[in-house]
């Protein structure tokens, strides 16, 4: 614990970062929110009526539980492929991590239509249900379809942090208590899952704020009585110029930083840091066949229903028509020969675009878990906040308080500055913040301190401790940092539609949005859609590898 | 990590300044737009083909998008032309002084299409084509519920249709507020709402997105939805089992375009603006991907065999004249009662609704009077309004949705009391008509 002119530097530096990238621009639009309309006089009296109108009270009330119910279920469908895949001996974790992963990567509009076309009140399973049964399932009917549909979309923010802090665990921990009789679930409920707490907090909190921030599968449900739609819709609605939606938007970065005080809160006082790290040498635990059959069985019934969407998407992809019945009614390859010769530019700043905002994330994530956690400046607290409010801050709101902030500065050649690409770069970097963020807190929560002082003991300098101890010993939770923001930065709409300037400089989401305004363009969205998918996948997959690599030739090393 | 992005960085904005030089190109038109590209690319190419040089740039947006776009880049702005369906959209533009008049040069325009006039009355923007609501059902899942085809508006609130119908709501949709409007100017005020009320109770959802509708029906989710006739045509022609029809009493409403003040390239806009007039302009309106109606009526003789005519089609001339005024004054209070009566109260609408059905179909089996009268009292419970015609357009109401000076309440207020009276309205009928259902049975 120290503070060094390096550390304040550093802690400026983002302080500055985060106030013209985030603070001033959300605060030029938010600011409305305190201001009564036609009047310029700062006032209280918007906030009074968001408590005084039902349908925000509701509204309000229905978003607390569906976050907190989807923080349940995605937990129970997290837990066991992130235990199993990690601490035992167990084929294809690799694969079930990556696509444990796929989920959160559903491309905007068209992954809605697939999963309709499953779920929905007439889609495949309930039309077959009707037929042989006769009866349906409402999977996608009000608030409890929602949590459905969350559960499945951000359980593996749980599953990536857990399973980083899970690796991160050593086997001696594990060893230690099976010598002394503990097995099964108490093994797993007093051993394992203490030390991995980090993890889970750090995903279960992004899986609660994101689900309070979350619009897009709400409305998809037609749900509106939500804080996140309420918002949206008002701010959304040309010509009603309201402070409401305002207000909503600040009541919603309030429950954001409210959470991360909250669960920092839990944290507090409890010690996560071991000396020994990863994999120690010793092998994973072994399943017995019997367990082994179980296990097998409940990993395929959990990725059989999470990846239910993707399957949709791909079949709608290679569809002719598909309407009101559980399969399409022919296949066909046109869908994809329309999108390839436009796909590759979407393909490139896509690529670029997500690489660049993730490779910030991790940066800035990084550096501000290792100034909250390892030094004593005081307002640090502030910095993981003021980064967590990009959470809850409203896609549309960004991508006007760019336009708002940024639009009026002109480069030399007299184009504005918020025209150039790299403004969408840093407006997905913010957004996925958090993300990063989170996996780094998480991160170093469970490095010892000792480890560096022993480096400084031995006469290593501060700068050089970070590069030689704190980062290689972060980098499984850095890198889930990085694969989270990478993979759902690569499907960001809201803001990019607003920010967008030209065909030449869009990402596949925009690309995909325009497809999908048609009833022509659908299979062509789904084909976008499907290479989306692809594409993070295949990145993903090949970062795993470099965790595991990495992980075992330190496991070899130690 | 830190250095090798701070090195892509810096080549990205290499890569940038580069590229810069060639941006000042001649002949750029740059359009925000909310078409999609299967209506954008064949105009874009026909354009260009017409205009040698010219370059048509489309940033493909939705409306709402759209005008903040267009309303936060005023400053330093680079967009040409604003070129989208909804006309409240282009009010709100030009009430902000974002558009700059432009009177078209071409000849043979229609002054209106069906009863809305073609273009803005100050000559802000222009309408270029027509498209008229209707009702779009799905084939498959109407035979499969065995439910029947409907020919009117009314015909949505029989039972036979509950819970199956989808509209987006009027604050989304620029269109569904005039088809709205349309009711209340041809009804009244109180029948009117009566009438969108009894649909509203067979409603399935309400969509936030125009294409919505077309999506879900498209899809089989829901059987029948109030849509623009192009969404249904369009949808036939990417081969859904989806069928369209103009109830008697249709609105067709102009879709426009127009100049954006200080556009970089007025003399671009305006180039674009005639093309799109021109008799090559409007035939490529008729293309199967696009199917808008042409505002030049010879165009039509070029049109397939039942390609529908405004300007011959007797179902399509209109019954009323559209008071634009009116609804311009009401707007936001049209707008907002919808939500509030019906959007965020579907759930207390619908009970009522579904057990008024029922007391019908009882009614059928054998009649009893009192019981028909107090179905009939919690119709009238439904379908009574918070405010009155008057209260709607007067400048209290429409003060507290702008911020003016006049305002009796702020609009935060105003919502709140709408939806406790709706509410309490239909737990009311609710009441009543469930003592006419026992009654009847």
């Amino acid at each position: 614990m120290s503070r060094s002119p390096g550390q304040v530097a550093l802690a400026l530096a983002i302080a500055l970062f985060l106030g013209v990238f985030l603070i001033v621009p959300v605060a030029t639009v938010v600011y409305v929110a305190f201001t009564e309309k036609g009047g310029g006089g700062l006032t209280l009296v918007n906030f009074l009526d968001f408590g005084r109108t039902d349908l925000f009270v509701r509204s309000f009330w229905n978003s607390v539980y569906v976050s907190g119910m989807t923080v349940v279920w995605a937990s129970a469908l997290a837990l066991p492929l992130a235990y199993l895949t990690t601490r035992f001996e167990f084929r294809g974790a690799m694969l079930v991590q990556t696509l444990g992963f796929l989920p959160l990567i559903m491309p905007p509009f068209v992954g809605a239509v697939a999963m309709q076309l499953l779920f929905g009140r007439n889609g495949s399973v309930n039309l077959l249900l009707d037929e042989w049964f006769d009866f349906k399932i409402g999977f996608m009917e009000g608030l409890n379809g929602v949590i459905f549909l969350q559960a499945i979309h951000y359980f593996p923010f749980i599953l990536v942090n857990l399973s980083a802090a899970l690796r991160n665990i050593d086997r001696s921990m594990e060893e230690a208590a099976q010598n002394l009789g503990s097995h099964g679930l108490r093994l797993f409920r007093r051993i394992a899952l203490p030390l991995a707490l980090p993890g889970y907090i750090a995903g279960s909190s992004l899986v609660f704020v994101k689900v309070f921030d979350d619009v897009a599968t709400p409305l998809l449900l037609n749900v509106k009585e939500m804080l996140a739609p309420q918002a949206y819709l008002r701010i959304t609605s040309i010509g009603i110029d309201d402070p409401m939606g305002y207000v909503i938007s600040v009541v919603l970065i309030l429950v954001a930083v409210a959470t991360m005080w909250a669960t920092a809160l839990v944290m507090k006082g409890k010690d996560y840091a071991t000396t020994q790290r990863g994999g120690g040498g010793l092998a994973r635990r072994q399943l017995k066949p019997r367990e082994q059959v179980l296990a097998y069985a409940v990993v395929i019934l959990i990725l059989t229903l999470v990846l239910a969407p993707h399957v949709g998407l791909v079949l709608l992809s290679f569809a002719t028509v598909w309407s009101f019945s559980p399969l399409p009614d022919g296949y066909t390859l046109a869908h994809y020969m329309r999108v390839l010769g436009d796909s590759s530019v979407y393909i490139k700043n896509t690529l670029l675009y997500s690489g660049l905002a993730a490779a910030i994330d991790v940066v800035i994530g990084g550096t501000i878990a290792y100034l909250v956690l390892r030094t004593r400046l005081p307002g640090r607290q502030w910095l993981d906040w003021a980064a967590s409010t990009a959470l809850a801050v409203p896609g549309v709101v960004l991508g006007i308080g760019y336009l708002r902030a940024f639009y009026g500065v002109s480069l030399p050649d007299g184009t504005p500055l918020a025209t150039l690409w790299i403004v969408i770069v840093l407006a997905i970097a913010i957004r996925r913040l958090p993300y990063a963020l989170r996996a780094a807190y998480a991160a170093l929560q469970q490095i010892s301190v000792s480890l560096e002082e022993a480096a400084e003991n031995l006469g290593a300098t501060k700068a050089r401790t970070v590069r030689r101890v704190v980062v290689p010993l972060m980098t499984g939770g850095l890198l889930a940092g990085f694969v989270t923001s990478f993979a759902t930065a690569a499907v960001e709409l809201s803001a990019v539609l607003i920010l967008v300037q030209s065909n030449s400089d869009a990402p596949l989401a925009y690309g995909l949005y325009v497809l999908m305004q048609t009833p022509a363009g659908r299979g062509a969205g789904a084909a976008l859609g499907v290479i989306a998918v692809l594409i993070v996948a295949i990145c993903m997959g090949l970062s795993q590898l470099a965790v595991d690599r990495s992980q075992r030739a330190r496991g070899l090393d130690i | 990590m830190f250095r090798r992005s701070a090195l892509a960085l810096g080549s990205a904005l290499g890569l940038v300044l580069a590229s810069g030089a060639g941006f000042a190109q001649t002949g750029k038109v740059t359009v925000v737009t909310s078409f999609s590209k299967d209506v954008t690319d064949p105009i874009k190419k026909a354009f260009e083909k017409a205009v040698p040089g010219a370059m048509l740039e489309v940033q493909n947006r939705n409306t709402n998008a759209g005008v903040k776009f267009v309303e936060e880049t005023k400053g330093n702005n680079q967009v040409d032309l604003f070129w989208a369906s909804a006309p409240d959209a282009f009010e709100v533009l030009k009430g902000k002084k974002l558009l700059s008049p432009y009177k078209p040069k071409a000849t043979g325009i229609a002054e209106k299409v069906g009863s809305y006039p073609v273009n803005d009355k100050d000559g802000f923007y222009s309408g270029f084509a027509a498209s008229g609501y209707g009702i779009m059902w799905n084939e498959r899942y109407v035979k499969a519920n065995k439910l029947p085809t409907p020919k009117e508006w009314q015909d949505l609130a029989q039972a036979p249709y509950f819970d199956h119908v989808s509209i987006s709501a009027p604050s989304r949709s620029g269109t569904t507020h005039l088809t709205i409007e349309t009711i209340l100017q041809g009804e009244g005020w109180d029948k009117g709402w009566r009438t969108t009320k009894d649909i509203a109770g067979n409603l399935r959802t309400v969509t936030d997105r125009s294409f919505g509708v077309p999506e879900a029906v498209n899809s089989g989710q829901v059987g029948y939805g109030i849509v623009i006739d192009f969404f249904a045509f369009s949808s036939q022609g990417a081969g859904f089992p989806v069928k369209f029809v103009y109830p008697s009493v249709t609105t067709l409403v102009p879709a426009n375009v127009g100049v954006v003040a200080n556009a970089p390239n007025k003399a671009g806009a305006e180039a674009f603006i005639e093309f799109l007039l021109s008799p090559t302009g409007q035939e490529v309106l008729l293309e199967p991907t696009i199917r808008r109606l042409p505002v030049r009526p010879e165009t039509y003789a070029k049109a397939p065999a039942d390609y529908p005519n405004p300007f011959k089609d007797k179902n399509l001339q209109g019954l009323l004249t559209f008071n634009a005024e009116l609804s311009e004054k009401r707007t936001a209070a049209v707008d907002t009662l919808f939500d509030q009566l019906i959007t965020f109260q579907l759930e207390p609408l619908k009970a009522v609704t579904k057990v008024l059905h029922e007391v019908d179909a009882a009614l059928k089996k054998k009649d009893n009077a009192q019981a028909r009268a107090l179905a009939k009292e919690a119709r009238d419970l439904i379908a009574a309004m918070p405010i009155t015609e008057a209260q709607a357009a007067s400048p209290e109401i429409k003060a507290a949705f702008t911020g003016g000076k006049e305002k009796s309440a702020r609009q935060a207020e105003l919502e709140q009391q709408w939806a406790a009276f709706a509410k309490e309205k239909y737990a009311a009928a609710k009441a009543k008509a469930d003592e006419a259902l026992k009654l009847a049975r």
